[in-house]
């Protein structure tokens, strides 16, 4: 006879969750509606007194079927689905599966775009991690960090609308460059909020790394070891953590992350103060990389000259028959990709998102897998919380930066 | 706050790697398994082998023993009209030498199966649960092979290439109106209830 525990509209099988209920043990079922979830993770924990002996993950409830919906559009308008997948950093999904198209066709970018693509991508890292840490923040108990983080955050989706029309979705990398170049006087704006974010950084250390709440709830909780952590798959911040010094962009330089002078913060314990330390640090690193992109910004075009890939500007559509036809082939039919199969990793906020694409010739993708860091990383979760109080539970959940919308694609 | 840290040195040289692994290991792991692997071309330099279904589990644990740690990822593509109809493609990454190396599958139709990872590698155990749930290949041995995305009681295996996007009553009136909402018409293997329907149980479609 199953032991099901009863709960609303789902019920828990405990033999299939291989969750034992006897003796002193008790399982409760946190989310997926809880605040401290971050989205819709639901966990299954077995717990005696206030220790977590066993934490089972359960997701599945924000799933939308993107890789499904990729494969019924043509190559051009699957970016603006698969964006959605990592709702925090939308164009960390774009640069991955542009590159993977790219290499596909055999494109190679204007420079100009390159660099943007660069800018672009490290400030989507700084926004995504300033959403963790405000979170993060309110969380563990400091309300005054979220405010800190969100207002910084405002000025980088600000420089998003400016560029792309949009502020959380922006869809604004294209196979073969940038959907347009970046307006007059961008520059200069990006200066402007860039120059912010060192002061406001060292503001939210002044508040948080010295709080003895912040060192208790943080320090020596949620402890995952460098194997432990390669064996599950955990990459991104969460592996540098551990002191593995892995990382995407230097190991494998896409996009031309080679030319950029940075480094890879690592932390010691992995555990969730490492954590921390390792966002932080690599918020100030994006914030210089985007500087270096500012400064070296060439001139020129920000799309391929390829009429077959890249729409004709609009004043060559209104004089010239071809570039009308061009025009029009691309709107209404997309291009065709040469078939083949490609795996593009690249580093997202989250870790090393890799974009597994099929071509089969035709203008839309066979199949399009999305390799989701978020994924491996909160299956990780269980072994950071096995043996944790119940009450860290929620800093490790925090801790390891789970974007739902990709989890659950 | 303590200003900006020194760093260990991070991992470099990927490209290096890789070209290790194609000139050194997949040619070892192809003579340690002769008729069970066959090496591929690399696409865009990533060296890749087609493996059967019925070595997988060795060659996994021989590579696995050479330094491949970490199992990155595990996908299910649907090549419908082709047989074998399915392949469940593993990216493998050894830290810190930083060789990646591309498994490929191919699964028939017929029969369904393919050895589990889940005992090397951890991560497969998640990862394998979703190839089940979105293309229904099972994995012998998994000790948890249930669905993890779509509802444990759903019917079916979106990502298959021959399932609708609308969804499996694609078939079915478009219109509310012309459906019998209080006797729906079944599929095969429905659940009872009126789920999925106007007004039933967990609302419209």
């Amino acid at each position: 006879m199953p032991q099901v525990v009863r709960s609303g509209d789902y019920d828990l099988d405990l033999e299939e969750l291989q969750i034992d209920a006897e003796g002193d043990r008790m399982t409760l079922s946190v989310g997926p509606h809880h605040p401290s979830t971050h989205g819709v993770l639901r966990v299954i924990l077995e717990i005696e007194g206030e220790r977590i002996v066993k934490a089972v993950p359960e997701i599945g409830f924000l799933h939308t079927g993107i890789e499904k919906q990729a494969e019924q559009l043509n190559w051009t308008q699957a970016i603006t689905v698969i964006d959605r997948a990592d709702y925090l950093a939308p164009l960390s999904n774009n640069l991955g599966y542009v590159l993977a198209v790219e290499k596909l066709l055999g494109v190679e970018v204007p420079p100009r775009a390159r660099i943007l693509r660069v800018l672009f991508t490290e400030l989507q890292r700084i926004a995504s991690h300033l959403v963790w840490l405000g979170t993060t923040g309110l969380d563990i108990g400091s309300q005054s960090v979220l405010m800190y983080c969100f207002d910084l955050r405002e000025s980088i989706l600000d420089l998003f609308e400016e560029a792309a029309g949009a502020r959380l979705h922006p869809s604004f990398f294209r196979v073969g460059g940038l959907a347009q170049d970046i307006p007059e006087g961008f520059e200069e704006l990006a200066r402007r909020s860039l120059a912010r974010v060192p002061e406001r950084i060292r503001e939210i250390r002044n508040i948080l790394d010295e709080n003895p709440i912040w060192i208790d709830r943080l320090k020596g909780v949620g402890s995952i070891s460098a194997e432990q952590a390669i064996a599950w798959g955990v990459t991104g911040p969460n592996l540098r953590a551990c002191g593995v010094p892995y990382d995407v962009r230097k190991a494998y330089p896409y996009a031309g992350y080679e030319e950029f002078d940075f480094a890879v913060p690592v932390g010691e314990h992995g555990d969730c103060y490492d954590r921390y330390i390792v966002r932080v640090e690599e918020i100030l690193e994006s914030y210089s990389i985007c500087v270096q992109a500012l400064a070296r910004l060439p001139k020129g075009p920000v799309m391929v000259d390829d009429r077959k890939i890249a729409r004709p500007p609009k004043h060559e559509v209104r004089q010239s028959m071809e570039s009308l036809i061009h025009h029009f082939k691309l709107v209404s039919y997309g291009f065709d990709v040469p078939a083949g199969e490609v795996y593009q990793a690249i580093e997202s906020p989250r870790g090393e998102i890799g974009f597994y694409v099929v071509s089969s010739g035709k203008n839309k993708p066979w199949r399009v897998r999305i390799r989701p860091p978020a994924f491996y990383n909160v299956f990780a979760m269980p072994v950071m919380m096995q043996g944790a109080l119940l009450a860290d539970m929620v800093a490790v959940i925090a801790s390891v930066d789970p974007v739902f919308g990709e989890v659950d694609r | 706050m303590s200003g900006r840290r020194k760093y260990p040195q991070a991992y470099a040289g990927g490209a290096e790697a890789l070209a290790h692994v194609r000139d050194e290991i997949v040619p070892a792991l192809e003579a340690a398994f002769p008729g069970g692997v066959t090496p591929l071309v690399p696409s865009f330099d990533q060296p890749q082998v087609q493996v059967a279904p019925d070595r997988l589990a060795a060659v996994a644990r021989w590579l696995k023993d050479r330094g491949f740690n970490m199992l990155v990822d595990v996908g299910g593509v649907d090549y419908l009209p082709r047989t074998p109809r399915y392949e469940v493609v593993y990216h493998l990454l050894a830290l810190p030498q930083l060789w990646r190396l591309r498994l490929r599958v191919p699964v028939e139709e017929d029969e369904l199966e393919v050895p589990t990872v889940s005992d090397l590698w951890p991560a497969a155990e998640a990862a394998e649960r979703e190839v089940w749930d979105l293309f229904g290949i099972r994995f012998a041995g998994h000790p948890n092979l249930t669905r993890i995305l779509m509802p444990d009681d759903w019917v079916g295996h979106p990502l298959r290439k021959d399932y609708p996007i609308q969804g499996p009553r694609a078939s079915l009136p478009a219109f509310a109106a012309e459906r019998n909402r209080y006797h729906a018409p079944k599929l095969p293997g429905d659940p009872p209830g009126t789920a999925g329907w106007p007004g039933g149980a967990k609302g419209g479609n």
